[in-house]
């Protein structure tokens, strides 16, 4: 009797962890709540088209017709920008495999030696010297990874996303390492776009109401009342935002970093980060290299739908094959012959676990997941996730 | 006589006695490097030098791919002026050196780390967090 192996084709974005949605098989990633991200379009689009409906037949024959192809590239720019933003992969980091978070953890407990029944665990804090500055590493109870520097857990997305920024509703995605130039492309371009069409259309009603009078022009253009409307409100947040965030990439910093204040004050480290000099920040930041996505979406994952047990069946190693096409990976976990000596940890993100969690360490913040700090530098747009930190740090400042 | 081991044979036949995990370096900031410290674990199967001389090699072709010079400024300007577009057709430099990697990886298994019953993974394959080396059963001693 030969077992029946049927292999569906499963493609790799359908078993992620976390909280994010797949479209296109895997081609676009975005966060699950996307109804900011419709009113974005519908807000760009529509006072796009009001402005192509009302405002460029007059100005394209009254002053120059570049003005509307002018505001069609800017347009087309500010989309494409933005549809970057939102679909593409961050800078997700892969949640660690069975055998690498049972390493880590062996680690931690040979680093923690004894702890007396009773006490607390230390947290867990691995230190690494960055350009001579002392930065901590914290573990990630989801992820089970010690992240790397500047990540951080994205409590939105439940994901460590790498030099993490924001989690934008705006854009309907987190801002990280991979999409924060077309971030900042989107909001300098549509700072511009803004400008531009608030500015044409002043002109526009001002060269009508030479002509025809105010209200007459009003009452035969209506959308350029609704598109100044528009325009004045985004001109104030996406303009400061823009210049905030050129800030911010003058010092080669973060939201996240800036927020929880990681490298201001005295007693504080300094950015280990930054070049010192803005040119090479900005060029580091906006020009750099492009990282590929470590996040394998669309690689195919090969599940047998066999008939006896699956350990016969499914092997159990990686291929060392080029990583661009897309290798298989068994998802079952590696027999180990060795035991690990030290006990596992139980993790409290994991509710089927039947052990009682031992208390939580110092890092876990009883806080609410969303908050909105009132310092005058924050943009309305950003929502850090949270921890103990980032609410001792407001403690400190405020 | 020497065997030649394939992976595929390495697979098929060997059992997972354990696995070594390479922790990533960040002495010089977010630039993706390994620690060359050599594994206590990997003490019987593989010489110090050799092991470090592969992992040196990691580096500095990670290095390579995500070096701030000329090229990467004007990759930059050019996709940022195609508004990225340019990047369906061609492909990035990263994306060029990874490959680099990855034949490099299937060349040091296929000639050092096979034969001694270990197999590094594409430290891509776990996110660029660590280099992942299994370490087979020994069977030349059990037979």
């Amino acid at each position: 009797m030969s077992a029946v192996m049927i292999t569906r084709k499963v493609r790799k974005w359908e078993k992620l962890p976390g909280k994010n949605t797949f479209c296109c098989d895997g081609r676009v990633m975005m966060a699950r709540q996307k109804g900011v991200f419709y009113l974005t379009l519908f807000l760009i689009v529509g006072t796009c088209s009001l402005f192509f409906a009302f405002e460029c037949p007059y100005l394209a024959v009254h002053l120059s017709p570049a003005i509307p192809v002018f505001a069609v590239l800017l347009f087309l720019f500010v989309m494409a920008m933005l549809l970057r933003t939102s679909f593409s992969d961050p800078g997700v980091l892969p949640r660690a495999l069975q055998e690498e978070a049972t390493f880590i953890e062996m680690e931690i407990e040979a680093a923690n030696g004894n702890v007396p029944a009773g006490q607390r665990p230390p947290p867990r804090i691995r230190n690494v010297q960055i350009n001579n500055q002392i930065v901590k590493l914290k573990y990630c109870y989801t992820c089970k990874i010690f992240r790397p520097p500047r990540a951080s857990h994205c409590s939105i997305c439940d994901n460590c996303v790498d030099r993490f920024d924001h989690h934008c509703p705006w854009v309907g995605n987190c801002v990280g390492k991979r999409n924060y130039r077309y971030f900042y492309l989107f909001t300098m371009s549509l700072s511009l776009l803004t400008i531009y069409i608030f500015t044409f259309n002043i002109v526009h009603v001002v060269m009508r109401s030479v002509d025809k009078g105010f209200l007459n022009t009003l009452k035969e253009t209506p959308g350029t009342v609704l598109e100044v409307l528009v325009c004045f409100f985004t001109l104030w947040s996406v303009v400061g935002l823009t210049g905030f965030h050129t800030y911010l990439i003058s010092l080669n910093q973060t939201t996240n970093e800036d927020i929880k204040g990681s490298w201001s004050g005295k007693n504080r480290v300094q950015n280990p980060y930054s070049h010192k000099n803005i040119v090479k920040n900005c060029c580091e930041v906006l020009c750099g290299p492009t990282y590929p996505s470590v996040l394998d979406r669309r690689g195919l994952m090969h599940e047998d739908s066999s008939v006896p047990a699956a350990s016969a069946t499914c092997t159990t190693t990686t291929t060392t094959t080029s990583s661009s096409c897309s290798s298989s990976s068994s998802s079952n976990p590696v027999p180990q012959t060795t035991k690990p000596t030290a006990p596992l940890i139980p993790n409290e993100h994991t509710p089927d676990d039947a052990k009682p969690s031992i208390a939580a360490s110092a890092e876990r913040s009883p806080s609410p997941k969303e908050e909105h700090p009132p310092a005058s530098k924050v943009p309305p747009l950003a929502s850090p996730e949270t921890d103990a930190e980032t609410s001792l740090a407001k403690d400190k400042t405020h | 006589m020497a065997e030649t081991h394939s992976l595929q044979d390495m697979r098929q036949q060997a059992a997972v006695a354990a696995k070594v995990f390479i922790q990533r370096d960040y002495t010089n900031g977010t630039v993706c490097q390994f620690q060359t410290k050599f594994p206590s674990e990997l003490e019987t199967r593989i010489d110090k030098q050799q092991f470090e001389e592969t992992v040196r090699t990691l580096n500095n072709l990670y290095a390579e791919a995500e070096k701030l010079g000329s090229q990467s400024y004007i990759e930059g300007c050019l996709a940022c002026l195609t508004a990225y577009t340019v990047f369906l057709c061609m492909e990035t430099h990263y994306e060029k050196v990874l490959k680099k990697i990855a034949k490099y990886i299937q060349e040091q298994n296929d000639k050092i780390y096979t034969p001694r019953g270990l197999l590094l993974t594409d430290p891509i394959e776990r996110g660029l967090r660590v280099v992942e080396v299994t370490i087979f059963e020994d069977r030349s001693l059990t037979r």
